[in-house]
């Protein structure tokens, strides 16, 4: 297990050093002059070569690599171009709150309605529910991010609102406790289009793992001792059902909260995928950098985290 | 032995012409299981249509379109310069500049197959080079391709596509690179399972007893056992190539926004679909159906090809014992780690 748990943060290590380096090197062959960028348009060139002094952006390649990764060790993600000189750091705490918003409220909708109909499907194989569920979600699997975003605010947002039923809205969300009416009216339809994304996962991870305990022999004694069919299902089946998809949840989680960046873009709302997508618009190549490196960071650790987590769960898999 | 001589267990001695049972491959045997599949069998010609309307696109367009770069000026745009809706004119209406969206949406499948079937094509070269070697030499070899693996598919790959598109620029090569060099990994894994079960079997110590080299054993004894899995998974991958294609350019970072593409259209269709709602339905209804039809077609090729998986079993009404991950070529246990850009 200690030997399972150096293996894994070292990989992880290994991991985080890769992204960064690529993200450099990519990022420093940029045909866009950033010192220009900082300066404007008008400026001279000596105040040019003065901003790119003053970032260090004429050291060689391999000093501002060493630089870099100093800062990185530090946990110092240096401070973006634009923005006014602002953090990368204090940018993405900024924007934190509405992308965990976003995540963890689609996440009790996908988790909740993915193991409903995953159980249902389940249970009543090859019912006509089971081949309505399997149809909707063949399509949330299919279904490209942006096209469902989009629909879904043209119909939900711009047809209900041109016909007089202003239900939901479009941009940043601000806080819940601040305004909890203009909050959810500018959420729900994220919830619901990432969710739907993701649904699918889930249903089919419930259904087949259901289907496998249902087929083992507690079950059988359960039935056997004259346990209510309910009581079977729920009790005995599905807790035993869920360790896969408890872990997959880990997963995803880690992974959406760097990667919302369809949902969030396309429904305005001001989170950690906007600013990646902003960032990149405008060229703030450290802010690019900064988020990136987060986005591996979340990664790895949600990685880390679930692999722990299902040895714990499940005394079947063994680590090494 | 490859599993086309597998005929021979089931053809008879051969004296008697008008006994004999025709022997049928376990080819022959998916095949007829998968033209009983009336959803993949529609899947496919869906495919195969979407297919020629790509490759005959200049035709078509010139037969029911303008252009696609054309700016119809005249009849593209109404009085107030805004896009016109589906006429005898424009079928499927225009967009901001007066541009045919019929054109625009038959070339846009040019873009969104060729990425789809290069990308996967290259994934699937490597993937299953890289497991068969992983597999094949197991030791420190199979170790290291391991932990690059799980470096691979732990790697934010869409961030760091859009950072690629930003730097070097964003063009279709660009986005067949990327989306190869990380949808390889998936394809390497299940093939390296697959491999380390099939070099274990008996055929595969007979071929290495009689002194076939190592390179023939996976040539000619491992390799045609992949073909299934690998096929299978292949038609997976396809779709999700292609959403994620549209979803690069959707965010700017794929292919040149001027070049007729589904993604690029969706994008620029955020600005005008209030006013012009087949500006934004009628890329959505093209991708959505192309990946629709891939993903029916994969599940319909891996039920004729995996008569054991859950799906077949559960059709069957015999979902009773289950192995323990859904299908087969799963990875046993471990989550799926989901694309990103959502």
């Amino acid at each position: 297990m200690f030997r399972f748990l150096v293996r894994r943060v070292l990989l992880g290590i290994l991991t985080l050093w890769l992204v960064s380096t690529s993200v450099f090197v990519l990022a420093y062959w940029v045909p866009a002059d950033p010192a220009r960028a900082i300066a404007g348009q008008r400026a001279t060139l000596a105040q040019v070569n003065a901003v790119r002094k003053a970032l260090g952006l004429d050291d060689p390649l391999t000093v501002q690599y060493g630089r870099y990764m100093g800062h990185l060790l530090k946990f110092d993600l240096g401070t973006s171009y634009v923005n006014g000189q602002v953090g990368v750091w204090t940018l993405i705490r900024g924007t934190l709150p509405t992308t965990m918003w976003l995540v963890f409220g689609a996440g009790i909708l996908w988790l909740s309605f993915g193991i409903v109909t995953g159980v249902l499907s389940a249970t009543k194989a090859r019912s006509l529910f089971d081949r309505g569920a399997t149809v909707f979600v063949l399509i949330g699997i299919s279904i490209p991010p942006a096209v469902l975003a989009l629909t879904l605010t043209y119909v939900m947002f711009f047809q209900l609102r041109t016909h007089g039923v202003a239900l939901f809205d479009v941009g940043p969300p601000g806080s819940f406790f601040a305004d909890p009416k203009l909050f959810l009216s500018r959420m729900i339809l994220p919830w619901i289009g990432l969710a739907y994304l993701i649904t699918a996962t889930y249903t089919r991870l419930t259904r087949s793992s259901m289907l496998e305990v249902l087929g083992e022999d507690y079950i059988r004694t359960a039935r056997a001792k004259g346990l209510p069919e309910r009581r079977v299902v729920y009790r005995h089946g599905l807790r035993a059902a869920l360790t896969p998809v408890i872990t997959q949840f880990g997963v995803d989680i880690g992974y959406l909260i760097g990667g919302t960046l369809v949902t969030e873009s396309v429904f305005g709302l001001n989170g950690f995928g906007f600013l990646i997508v902003h960032s990149l618009f405008i060229g703030d190549t450290p802010t690019i950098i900064g988020c990136t490196i987060f986005v591996a960071l979340f990664i790895v650790v949600a990685n880390l985290i679930v692999d722990l987590l299902y040895s714990v769960l499940d005394p079947r898999v063994r680590v090494t | 032995m490859s599993l086309t001589e597998l005929e021979a267990e089931v053809s008879p001695p051969g004296e008697e012409p008008t006994q004999a049972i025709q022997g049928r491959t376990p080819w022959q045997l998916a095949w007829a299981r998968l033209r009983q599949d009336k959803v993949a069998i529609a899947s496919a010609v869906v495919i195969v249509l979407i297919v020629l309307m790509a490759i005959f696109a200049p035709v078509l367009t010139h037969w029911f379109g303008t252009d696609p770069q054309l700016t119809n000026t005249n009849t593209g745009l109404d009085a107030d310069g805004l896009p016109v809706g589906p006429s005898a004119d424009h079928l499927l209406g225009t967009d901001q500049l007066g541009r045919d969206i019929f054109s625009r949406a038959v070339f846009g499948a040019r873009i969104s197959l060729e990425v789809g079937l290069l990308s996967t094509f290259f994934a699937t070269v490597v993937g299953v080079t890289i497991g068969l070697l992983a597999g094949y030499f197991s030791g420190w070899a199979d170790a290291a391709i391991s932990r690059v693996l799980e470096i691979v598919l732990s790697f934010p790959y869409l961030i760091v596509a859009l950072v690629a598109a930003a730097t070097i620029g964003p063009s279709e090569t660009m986005e067949i690179v990327v989306i190869s060099s990380f949808s390889f990994a998936a394809m390497a894994r299940i093939v390296r399972g697959q491999v380390i079960s099939i070099k274990a079997r008996e055929f595969v110590e007979a071929a290495r007893s009689l002194g076939a080299s190592r390179l023939r054993i996976m040539a000619i004894d491992i390799l045609p056992n992949l073909l299934a899995p690998v096929i299978v998974l292949a038609t997976l991958l396809i779709p999700q190539a292609i959403v994620t294609e549209s979803t690069l350019t959707f965010l700017g970072a794929g292919v040149d926004i001027r070049i007729p593409s589904w993604g690029g259209m969706l994008n620029e269709s955020t600005q005008y679909y209030r006013v012009a709602w087949w500006y934004l339905f009628v890329p959505s209804a093209f991708l959505l159906i192309t990946t629709l039809a891939f993903n029916l077609l994969g599940d319909g090729v891996r039920d004729a090809l995996d008569p054991r998986s859950e799906r077949v079993l559960a059709k069957a009404g015999k979902a009773e014992k289950q192995p323990r991950s859904s299908g087969r070529w799963r990875l046993p246990g471990a989550p799926e780690r989901q694309a990103m850009g959502k």
